[in-house]
């Protein structure tokens, strides 16, 4: 089993969270993995990436290769783009469809849409929206990574053990919270992949 | 045992931790700075009373572990590539010196110039200094390679190197610890005139440091981190180097590369490994992140042996951080077509944060100076570094920490007038006071602008080392008491601070502004604090 994922965003957006779940799944999985992560000057509202590796293999480069993701999780949806050429031909693009607009050049989000929708598998998905209504809106990260989740190797309940191990000192509610937009993103996923 | 999951920087923390150091003295700078923040917020490390402490700059971060290292102790003094020039005084004569207690300098490279402002290659100081180098390929040998690097200081009374990249720095994987070992006890050097370096006593040393390169060179042969690698394919002989030699085995499924390979973590390069594959090889291929080190050996001046590849004849980027597709087309493979980047992407550069008091300071300098023309505002490095960028343009240099102050003197004296320095207050303890107390001296005309945001922001919050006491410290050096300004960078304050600008500007002498408010980061953190602490001390 091998998942190469690349996690996409803008600095600030949370996507060390989702690599945080996905990775303590992993682990508590037994599988391998490598993160790298971006620190530094890019944090400061640049465009941010996080290379994911998971293998049930010892894993030997820190970066994916070009052209070889299984798939780009983005909670941004021009950020999904910038990484395509990470992205492999049968590779899947899970993206949120609300735009950050920090810089004054920000593209037509509808041409940046009919781009994401060019790809033949994707899924594009209001996390904002659906975060709201588990219970708050900084939940969409994880709205983002439930959208994921029937693409990543892991048992969806190793996801939910690990938004109770990493929420749990927050609080119930917030891992509640979490859990319900976990599912909340995973059913649209499901129901587009069936279509 | 139990895995960890670690970044490389926090690999080094953990096993500097567990490896018996005393302590870690540093100056934070991407990509190193992790390090230390981890020791520092360790609970184990505050136990067995581990100094871990943010020095005024990376020279005297290093001295101090050279002073902990003089005392029988062992140290750790992390920073990253460009720290080091800031250290190299200390650094190349601690190599003559020797240690007395184990003495590691972490040196964290920047391929691609991630956050930096250049790609040095510290292996280039390493030589320059003829110590030992550690250059680990993932995160389980830097955790490993600091116990070794402890033990080849002790034993052989030498500074070693561990040299990372960016990659290494700020990857996270599984980790497995040693067992922890205890610090030494203090214990003076044997012979008590090795640290000083008069010329009489200083050239016996620098003989002992040449007399062992051959020690150093037998340990590196020897080392179970270089390896020579079998290969039935001796069309192609391949050094890989550190980090590099993930990438050529990620080429390859199973690991299995056809090749003879010599797989190099610890320096000086391998020489039997490398005189065994130059022999029984057609070509070599030297694969190193970095600059061309390994490779510019293996050429040597003459050029007339079999052919070497590389990053000098294109087989590699000369410049940049590898990757796996570099070193795939540099092994002939065929790489496959890849998505392009469709056109309406732009570019997202990173930015001054919403609240940022610098926004604040740059639109009143910006409005007093326009009178005067482009071109004389002298910066450095930090966030606001970020004001060269749209929309305030508003800065014209950045070189080196330190240098807004003296460049723009340079420039005063030159006849430039005005003539602005713009600096942070971290800077400015580094390396500003010096270059402040020049200007001084020589009564040159500039107006210092030492933005007090109270922290090190850049890397991420540490405490600034002259916190309040900037003023002070202006005075001290002979700043006119009347052309200290204080100023608090608000937006409703724009007038009266713009009012502050034009007036020092046009002043004869030298002149501070210290624009003062936190960083909103910092501040932002400190109030969520304050708020989860009253939540608990309610309930």
């Amino acid at each position: 089993m091998k998942n190469d994922i690349i996690l996409a965003g803008v600095g600030g957006q949370g996507i060390l969270s989702i690599a945080a779940i996905i990775g303590y799944a992993a682990v508590q999985s037994g599988l391998y993995l490598k993160q790298a992560e971006v620190h530094g000057m890019s944090q400061r509202g640049g465009d941010v990436q996080s290379h994911l590796r998971l293998s049930s293999d010892e894993i030997a480069s820190d970066l994916i290769p070009e052209g070889k993701a299984d798939m780009i999780i983005s909670v941004e949806p021009m950020e999904s783009l910038r990484y395509l050429p990470y992205l492999g031909p049968d590779g899947w693009l899970i993206t949120n469809t609300e735009p950050y607009v920090n810089i004054p050049n920000y593209p037509d989000l509808e041409e940046v849409l009919g781009e994401v929708r060019k790809l033949p598998r994707h899924v594009a998905l209001d996390a904002g929206a659906l975060a709201e209504e588990a219970g708050s809106k900084k939940a969409a990260n994880v709205v983002i990574l439930g959208a994921a989740s029937p693409f990543i190797d892991i048992p969806v309940e190793k996801l939910e053990e690990a938004i109770h191990f990493l929420f749990g000192k927050k609080g119930e509610d917030l891992v509640e919270i979490n859990l319900k937009a976990l599912h909340a993103g995973r059913k649209v996923a499901q129901a587009d992949a069936e279509n | 045992m139990h895995k960890l999951l670690l970044l490389g920087d926090e690999a080094i923390a953990q096993a500097a931790i567990d490896a018996g150091v005393s302590g870690v003295f540093s100056y934070p700078g991407t990509p190193s700075t992790e390090i230390t923040q981890y020791v520092r917020s360790a609970k184990e490390a505050r136990e067995k009373g581990i100094v871990a402490t943010w020095a005024a700059n990376e020279k005297t971060a290093a001295e101090q572990a050279l002073g902990m290292s003089y005392a029988g102790k062992r140290a750790m003094t992390c920073m990253k590539h460009v720290g080091l020039n800031v250290a190299a005084d200390v650094f190349i004569n601690s190599s003559i010196t020797g240690a007395n207690g184990g003495l590691i300098y972490v040196v964290a490279d920047d391929p691609s110039m991630h956050s930096s402002q250049n790609e040095q290659d510290s292996r280039v100081y390493g030589n320059f200094a003829m110590i030992p180098i550690l250059e680990p390929t993932n995160q389980q040998e830097a955790y490993e390679m600091v116990h070794l690097g402890f033990d080849i200081s002790e034993k052989l009374q030498v500074p070693v190197m561990l040299r990372i990249t960016t990659r290494l720095a700020h990857s996270r994987a599984g980790v497995v610890r040693k067992e922890a070992r205890q610090q030494n006890q203090f214990k003076l050097p044997e012979d008590l005139k090795q640290f000083i370096l008069l010329p009489a006593i200083a050239r016996k040393r620098y003989q002992m440091l040449l007399d062992n390169q051959e020690a150093f060179r037998r340990l590196a042969e020897e080392s179970p981190y270089n390896q020579y690698i079998p290969g039935e394919d001796t069309s192609l002989g391949i050094i890989a180097c550190g980090l590099a030699y993930n990438y050529l085995v990620e080429n390859y499924p199973g690991r299995k590369v056809p090749h003879p390979v010599v797989k190099v973590s610890h320096y000086p390069l391998p020489a039997n490994h490398i005189h065994q594959l130059y022999d029984e090889c057609d070509k070599i291929l030297v694969i190193e992140e970095g600059y061309p080190v390994a490779e510019e050996m293996m050429r040597g001046f003459m050029n007339r042996g079999k052919e070497i590849k590389g990053r000098l004849d294109g087989t590699l980027p000369r410049t940049g951080e590898l990757n796996p597709r570099h070193v795939a087309i540099a092994l002939g493979f065929e790489v496959a077509e890849i998505m392009e980047v469709p056109e309406l992407v732009a570019k997202r550069p990173p930015s001054l944060c919403k609240g940022c008091p610098h926004i604040d300071s740059f639109l009143g300098l910006n409005e007093a100076i326009a009178e005067y023309g482009k071109g004389r505002v002298f910066s450095d490095i930090g966030c606001y570094t970020l004001s060269a960028l749209p929309p305030y343009h508003s800065i014209n240099t950045c070189v080196d920490m330190g240098a807004s102050i003296t460049m723009a003197k340079g420039a005063a004296d030159a006849g430039m007038r005005p003539a602005v320095a713009v600096i942070g207050d971290s800077t400015f303890t580094h390396s500003g006071i010096t270059g402040l107390l020049d200007a001084v001296n020589d009564q040159s005309n500039i107006t210092v602008v030492i933005l007090d945001n109270a922290t090190t922001a850049m890397t991420g919050g540490q405490p600034s080392s002259a916190f309040e006491r900037i003023e002070d410290i202006c005075r001290g050096l002979g700043v006119d008491e009347e052309h200290i300004r204080i100023i608090k960078p608000l937006k409703k304050r724009h007038e009266e601070n713009t009012q502050v600008f034009r007036e020092e500007l046009a002043y004869d002498g030298v002149s501070v502004i210290i624009p003062r408010r936190e960083c909103i980061v910092t501040l932002n953190k400190r109030m969520r604090e304050k708020f989860k602490e009253k939540a608990r001390a309610e309930k």
